[in-house]
């Protein structure tokens, strides 16, 4: 056993455990963050997606040992500064989880996707988005969400920029 | 007096309420359900109290359907909000238990809607009818001056208004009315109209509760070593290297209990989950496999039912003497039809928690599909009356089928009888794809005929491993499975043929364990029906939609198959490589109708587009019935483009998502749903679309390449 200092969602978390136990299980079983999920074990659902400095990131695929002391940590439960993001307002518009197990994975990869791309075409969608299984198949569901939340954040960025 | 008050605090306690007021139950769930009031002396009795509105106003529904997706925790409150004249925010809902006295609760066979449609809207309309009555009582006027609206009864000539609350304890003291008048479904404001789910905002904030959530004091996590060939004997466990993985508790040899067999297994208990799995890696079985190293094999299995497609069958229905006259007419056609066994694979892998307490009472906490079925199972298996277990159902992470089968469940009640804690099982995704149950491989063998031009004669012989033989052990051997009925009988399917037809079926053994996924049998059956209606047209030298309109003579269906003709642009003409290919198919009442666009791409096609047309009766909620739909179409199109569950020497070769592949976003292709408003009793919503997707793609690719694709899955790139 060893001891981690990490931060999560910009809070400070102590935890002792084995150095290659996979942040996953850290997350949900040391620090009570319950929203990432196993799916997999393999990084080939992307249930179990966070960011790592901003980065989609496989937490099921990323020893707690190879995190430092000064990587951000975000998952769903710290995406939304306190409000709802932009990228959650619109699954909640277009109605996208059916059972929402893997909408947690979905969201945090369409969130970084925003990031890097605000504007983002289907095949930019695509790319981003393939790693993120989802039985239930609201694909198409996601990916009008993701072009509604583009331009949300569009709008309210002009906005800003008038004032 | 004791039990009766504790009885009632129980269900307080479970519906949050605060006091009591009005609560009413139902009776039955046959189409002549009656509504029963329920008063705290007779909790104690076997009545349901399903609906309760307690002196404060709050309106409680006890939903029978857990939720796994299909949307039963709107759907179920709509009955109710429609009828009582409230808000669907304005209910608060509390899932069931399992006990007796809440019916059936099981989500499957796409039945939430279709069975609580009159039972909940009665009580809805009863409770209604009661407040307003204490109303015009208390005012001292006539009922028909009041009415019910957004949790009021309003005298309407004065304008005055009494609160649900403050009429309830009044209202309790009344007559049930026997015939409560329903609404006419053209003044529906909730049922049928567009409404978000309340419950989306939990679900995209990482707070929606899951079993895999779900945390109980004291409690220690499982993972199981199942045998690789499902049933093999333990030889020896060593488990030296097990036991140094830190967090390791305990090496406990196990059972996996199923239906049909109950197979060995060690656990390993660890003090966190990522420990046990640790160990569980470490551990070294020897196995003793006996022969299922030849008898567990998928081509085996296949073979056996090609054998049976050469003899006949065991009769389900015939009309005409088929076999006769297939022999003496000229143009004829015979082909098979094969569709795989498939895993379910939900991104929540099987999971629950069981705490065995000290008196010998049972307590889960689990994802399941059905809680009285659960409940049964756990009796049975831990030789315990009801009373003594009780059952919280979490949220389920998509269940297909798989999560109203309960081996997963019963390997924690047996782990936690023997560690005498709190238990969580959880599953790998390697125990889900390559443990099963699974939806059984299935053969159909089909003959048809046309004279003069026309289909006159057709033959679905049905052959594989039954559920109901299987899991229920229900099937006689002279016996053709009663669930064809549901499926591809002709009373089902609607197709008319002249001078012949024949339902048969022929029973094919296997111990790879099965189980109902997503449409049972229609997603296997589907296949044979509707590619080979496609043939049968081709011979005919006949459009497939005008063949198909031919033989149908129910209003219904070609109502659905007009409609698709126009919404997909049927007979226009077609891009060079591009071919469009139809299916039709009713399961669970609802009639769904696809057509899907393909473009000949290198080696195989691309999919270019898929509507489907649903006729389901009366529905909740529009965007509802889509979102089951658009599923349907990408789990469709997966179970015929990806991967089917095949054994090899006793083991399966699939073990995770890489060699059980889904459909990704990226493969995802346009797709459009159209809804046929029929005003018909409600159909099934979560399972119709499926079955038309896979045939449809068949008759497509036909269409566009000439080549007759029989045999599921295929690779779409390379179709050679």
């Amino acid at each position: 056993m060893a001891n981690y200092n990490l931060i999560v969602n910009n809070k400070k978390v102590k935890v002792d455990v084995e150095p290659d136990m996979p942040l996953l299980w850290v997350l949900r079983d040391f620090a009570d963050l319950k929203g990432t999920k196993f799916g997999c074990g393999m990084a080939l659902c992307g249930a179990c997606t966070v960011h790592l400095d901003g980065q989609p990131a496989r937490s099921c695929q990323t020893p707690v040992s190879s995190v430092s002391k000064t990587t951000k940590i975000t998952t769903i439960e710290g995406i939304g500064d306190g409000k709802l993001h932009a990228i959650q307002q619109a699954w909640i518009e277009e109605q996208v989880p059916q059972c929402g197990y893997c909408q947690s994975g979905q969201i945090m990869s369409a969130v970084a996707l925003l990031k890097e791309k605000p504007s983002p075409t289907d095949e930019e969608i695509d790319s981003a988005m393939s790693g993120n299984l989802c039985r239930c198949g609201t694909y198409d569901r996601i990916r009008r969400a993701i072009h509604r939340a583009a331009d949300t954040i569009k709008v309210s960025e002009k906005g800003i920029g008038k004032n | 007096m004791e039990n009766i008050k504790a009885t009632r605090r129980d269900f307080l306690k479970t519906t949050g309420l605060t006091s009591f007021g009005l609560a009413l139950g139902i009776s039955s769930f046959a189409k002549d359900a009656t509504v029963k009031k329920i008063v705290p002396a007779i909790l104690k009795l076997e009545i349901n109290p399903f609906i309760v509105i307690d002196t404060a106003g709050n309106i409680t529904i006890i939903n029978p359907r857990p939720d796994m997706g299909q949307g039963s925790t709107q759907a179920v409150p709509s009955l109710l909000a429609e009828e009582l004249e409230v808000s669907l925010d304005q209910v608060k809902i509390a899932q069931s238990d399992g006990k007796d006295k809440y019916g059936n609760q099981t989500s499957g066979g796409s039945s939430s809607v279709r069975s609580l449609w009159e039972p909940i809207r009665k009580a809805g309309a009863a409770a209604r009818e009661m407040l307003t009555e204490a109303a015009a009582k208390r005012w001292n006027v006539p009922v028909s001056e009041c009415s019910a609206k957004d949790g009021a009864i309003i005298h309407n000539p004065t304008g005055r208004s009494l609160g649900f609350g403050e009429l309830a304890d009044d209202a309790s003291k009344l007559e049930v009315p026997k015939n409560p008048k329903l609404k006419d479904p053209k003044d529906f404001k909730i049922i049928g109209k567009y409404n978000k789910r309340l419950d989306v905002p939990e679900r995209v904030t990482g707070k929606a509760v899951y079993g895999l959530d779900v945390d109980i004091p004291g409690m220690v996590y499982a993972a199981i070593l199942h045998s690789p060939s499902l049933h093999g004997k333990i030889i020896s466990i060593d488990d030296a290297e097990t036991k140094k993985v830190k967090g390791v508790l305990k090496v406990v040899k196990t059972e996996r209990p199923m239906p049909h067999r109950t197979s060995e297994a060690v656990a390993v208990i660890g003090t966190n989950w990522w420990a046990a799995l640790k160990g569980k890696k470490a551990l070294n079985v020897k196995w003793d496999n006996g022969d299922l190293e030849k008898t567990l094999s998928t081509d085996k299995y296949f073979a056996e039912t090609y054998e049976a497609a050469k003899k006949d069958g065991i009769n389900y229905e015939e009309k005409g003497d088929f076999s006769a006259k297939y022999a003496s007419v000229e143009k004829k056609l015979e082909a098979n039809y094969e569709t795989p066994f498939l895993a379910h694979a939900p991104i929540e892998p099987e999971n629950a928690i069981v705490h065995v307490k000290d008196d010998g009472s049972v307590e889960i906490w689990a994802p399941i599909q059905g809680p009285d079925w659960a409940l049964r199972d756990v009796c049975a298996y831990m030789k315990v009356a009801p009373e003594k277990v009780k059952i919280n159902v979490t949220l389920l992470g998509g269940a297909f089928g798989r999560k109203a089968y309960h081996d997963f469940l019963l390997e924690a009640c047996h782990l936690s009888r023997e560690l005498k804690k709190p238990v969580k099982v959880i599953w790998t995704r390697e125990d889900d794809i390559s443990q099963g149950p699974y939806r059984p491989g299935m053969l159909s063998h089909m003959q048809g005929f046309v004279e003069n031009g026309s289909i006159t004669g057709y033959h679905h012989h049905a052959i594989g491993e039954s559920i109901v033989g299987q899991v229920f052990k229900g099937l006689k051997s002279d016996e053709a499975d009663p669930w064809l009925s549901e499926e591809i009988s002709m009373n089902n399917n609607k197709y008319t043929f002249p001078a012949a037809s024949k339902i048969s079926w022929t029973n094919v053994k296997t111990d790879i364990p099965i189980v109902w996924w997503r449409s049972v049998y229609a997603s296997n059956f589907g296949w044979g029906q509707e590619c080979f209606i496609d043939e049968l047209a081709h011979l005919a030298g006949k459009d497939p939609l005008k063949a198909r309109m031919e033989l149908i003579k129910d209003d219904r269906f070609k109502k659905v198959l007009e409609t698709l003709a126009e919404k997909a642009a049927w007979g226009e003409k077609l891009s060079e490589g591009q071919g469009k290919g139809i299916a039709v198919f009713k399961s669970f009442d609802s009639i769904s109708a696809t057509c899907i666009t393909v473009t000949k791409k290198d080696q195989g096609v691309s999919i270019d587009k898929v509507v489907t047309v649903i006729d389901c009766g009366y529905y909740v909620n529009p965007d509802n019935v889509k979102a089951q739909t658009e599923g349907n179409i990408v789990m469709g199109i997966t179970a015929a483009i990806k991967d089917g569950i095949t054994f090899t020497n006793g083991v399966c070769d699939q073990s995770n998502y890489h060699q059980y592949n889904i459909m990704r976003l990226n493969e995802t292709p346009k797709m459009e749903i159209h809804i046929v408003d029929s005003g018909a009793n409600p159909g099934g919503v979560g399972e119709p679309g499926l079955p038309p997707i896979a045939p449809a793609l068949g008759n497509a690719i036909f269409a566009a390449t000439g080549k007759r694709m029989r045999k599921l899955p295929f690779d779409i790139n390379n179709l050679a």
